[in-house]
């Protein structure tokens, strides 16, 4: 079966600004399953945000494809929605209005009341209600923000959704609360997220799977790590799983000291370039159909 | 007096300013002697004949009192009231106002989309904004061929540069988190320009009309002196040659107040369009 979205041999290269090229990264190539939560992990300057505006069709790559649902991307479109760092909701309208702008653009032939019933539905989904939704973004907290700009994005439904950091500019406390309604959210909604972060715990919390990436410049994405942690889940109660550590400590490893290692490692010609799929899985082997797996193995897909 | 709020306090430190002012002025402006008071001499060499002078105040508040309950009457050329005078200076004001904002609003718009067209036309609009319109007058009057149209012509040039320079100044600001959140949500240029763009350079635009406006007042006064005819300019240059220069006052007045009203407009409208982020 084809993947749902397809990324081959992204390569990106900028002008270094003395005259030579500066690689960022190098045919970096991942897979994403229809439904999949997939959180991307890596060090600044890896090319990670630059990944994501590819994706987003805001930027174009040097070289390579990006193939969602059979289709090249090319270009943004509302098929891929964006959740920005810095929130991006307009200043000059209101809470709703902002949800209802993304919605009015997704169904332009809805009337205004459907418009409004429809955004009204997604921002209670994301618990705000009431007074709240009137008010101007600048009247509102960082948390909250962000919480209407995850409300606008799954309000369109769009066939993959793309998280910038979304909770990189967010306390410790209320990334947490904000953590908790993406996944209620996105429980509900079946949707396909990509998504980056530079929080290891937040990674394990939301994603089905980890990519890693080595340092730039030529970064490439090295490891897909499967998180066997039985859904749903629920950040006092992951912490308890036998698996938890054993992957914390896996991707801690990696970032620390792998990422290095691994870095500006010339490809071979001929390689596929997929990541290198990691599980770890540490709970009772007689519970798994496929017995005598070891507790840890990596798999060449 | 602690009980009173700033703006109170602000208001009646005013109120003071103002009466100890007109006090002032009206103590400092010697009082002509009446008639009967005069003696033989005085009468026979005509000294005591009324003199042109400053008003006083008192003065001022009786010609204003006259001149504003019946601020419409039309006496032939050289006598209408204040009103039907500052209407002529409101009206070519504001045709040569929208004229200007008509070309320099999408125009601005464009030059603020392209970094390309910001460069091109920049030196021309450097070159172009400081000339002082008035300099442009005698082209006009013989271009044109109509003083009316020429003053007209005047206040378009005066206005049309600080629309033209904040809107485009405005629109090339505009944040690009916004025209990304307009690009993945496949809005067409034209969307974009109107639903993202205009509300958040509205603000700029706005600061932009609020000079050019300011400005157009303040030349159309002097415009109306050179072109005559009607108008408030006019009216005071023509009082002035009349040697009323109690009227001169009262006109000077009136400038200030319709220059203030019109500059609240814009105040207001700009305050519906700025947000804060």
């Amino acid at each position: 079966m084809k993947p749902y979205l397809s990324v081959e041999k992204l390569t990106q290269r900028f002008p270094d600004g003395t005259g030579g090229e500066l690689t960022v990264f190098e045919n970096a190539s991942f897979r994403v399953e229809k439904g999949e939560f997939v959180v991307i992990l890596g060090h600044s300057g890896c090319g990670k945000s630059t990944i994501m505006n590819i994706l987003a069709g805001l930027a174009d790559p040097t070289s390579g494809v990006v193939i969602m649902d059979g289709q090249e991307v090319k270009g943004p479109s509302l098929d891929r929605g964006v959740v920005f760092q810095n929130y991006s909701l307009l200043p000059w309208l209101t809470t709703l209005k902002n949800v209802m702008f993304g919605v009015k653009a997704r169904h332009p032939e809805w009337t205004k009341k459907q418009v409004e019933d429809h955004a009204t539905k997604f921002l209670a989904m994301v618990g705000l209600e009431g007074d709240v939704i009137h008010r101007k973004p600048s009247q509102l907290s960082g948390g909250m923000r962000q919480r209407v700009s995850i409300a606008r994005a799954f309000a369109n439904h769009p066939k993959l959704l793309l998280l910038d950091e979304p909770f990189g500019a967010l306390d410790a406390l209320t990334r947490g609360t904000i953590q908790d309604e993406l996944l209620n959210i996105w429980g509900q909604m079946e949707q396909t997220v990509f998504m980056i972060t530079h929080d290891i715990d937040e990674a394990i919390l939301l994603a089905d799977r980890i990519l890693l990436m080595t340092n730039g410049p030529k970064a490439r994405v090295a490891e897909s790590v499967e998180i066997t942690i039985p859904r749903p889940r629920n950040r006092t109660e992951i912490v308890e799983h036998p698996n938890y550590y054993a992957i914390r400590n896996h991707l801690v490893q990696f970032l620390g000291k792998r990422s290095k290692e691994l870095a500006g490692q010339p490809t071979e010609a001929g390689q596929t370039n997929a990541p290198e799929t990691v599980r770890i899985d540490l709970t009772d082997p007689a519970d798994d159909p496929e017995d005598k797996r070891p507790a840890l193995k990596a798999v060449n897909s | 007096m602690g009980t009173l709020s700033l703006n109170q306090r602000a208001a009646l430190l005013s109120v003071l300013m103002l009466v100890v002012g007109l006090l002032i002025w009206e103590a400092a402006i010697p009082a002509q002697k009446a008639a009967e008071e005069l003696t033989e001499y005085e009468r026979l060499t005509g000294a005591g004949s009324a003199k042109a002078g400053v008003p006083p105040p008192s003065q001022v508040f009786a010609k204003a009192w006259e001149q504003l309950s019946n601020p419409f009457y039309d006496a032939g050329p050289n006598d209408k009231g204040i009103g039907i005078q500052i209407g002529y200076s409101i009206y070519r004001v504001l045709t040569g106002y929208l004229l200007a904002a008509l070309i320099a609003i999408p125009f601005g718009f464009l030059i603020g989309m392209s970094q390309v067209a910001y460069k091109a036309f920049n030196p021309f609009i450097q070159v172009l904004r400081p000339i002082s319109p008035l300099a442009w007058m005698p082209l006009a009057l013989f271009i044109i061929g109509d003083s009316e149209a020429s003053a007209i012509f005047v206040i378009f040039i005066c206005s049309i540069w600080p629309m033209l320079i904040n809107t485009a100044f405005g629109v090339a600001g505009v944040r690009e988190d916004w025209v990304n959140v307009a690009r993945t949500h496949e809005l067409g240029p034209i969307k974009t320009a109107f639903t993202v763009i205009l509300p958040a350079a509205a603000p700029t635009i706005l600061t932009g009309m609020r000079i050019s406006i300011g400005i157009a007042w303040l030349v159309i006064v002097a415009a109306e002196m050179l072109v005559g005819g009607t108008g408030i300019g006019y009216y005071v240059w023509n009082e002035w040659n009349n040697l009323d220069l109690t009227s001169v006052v009262f006109s000077i007045l009136m400038i200030g107040v319709v220059g203030m009203l019109l500059d609240a407009m814009f105040g207001l409208l700009q305050r519906r369009v700025t947000y804060a982020e």
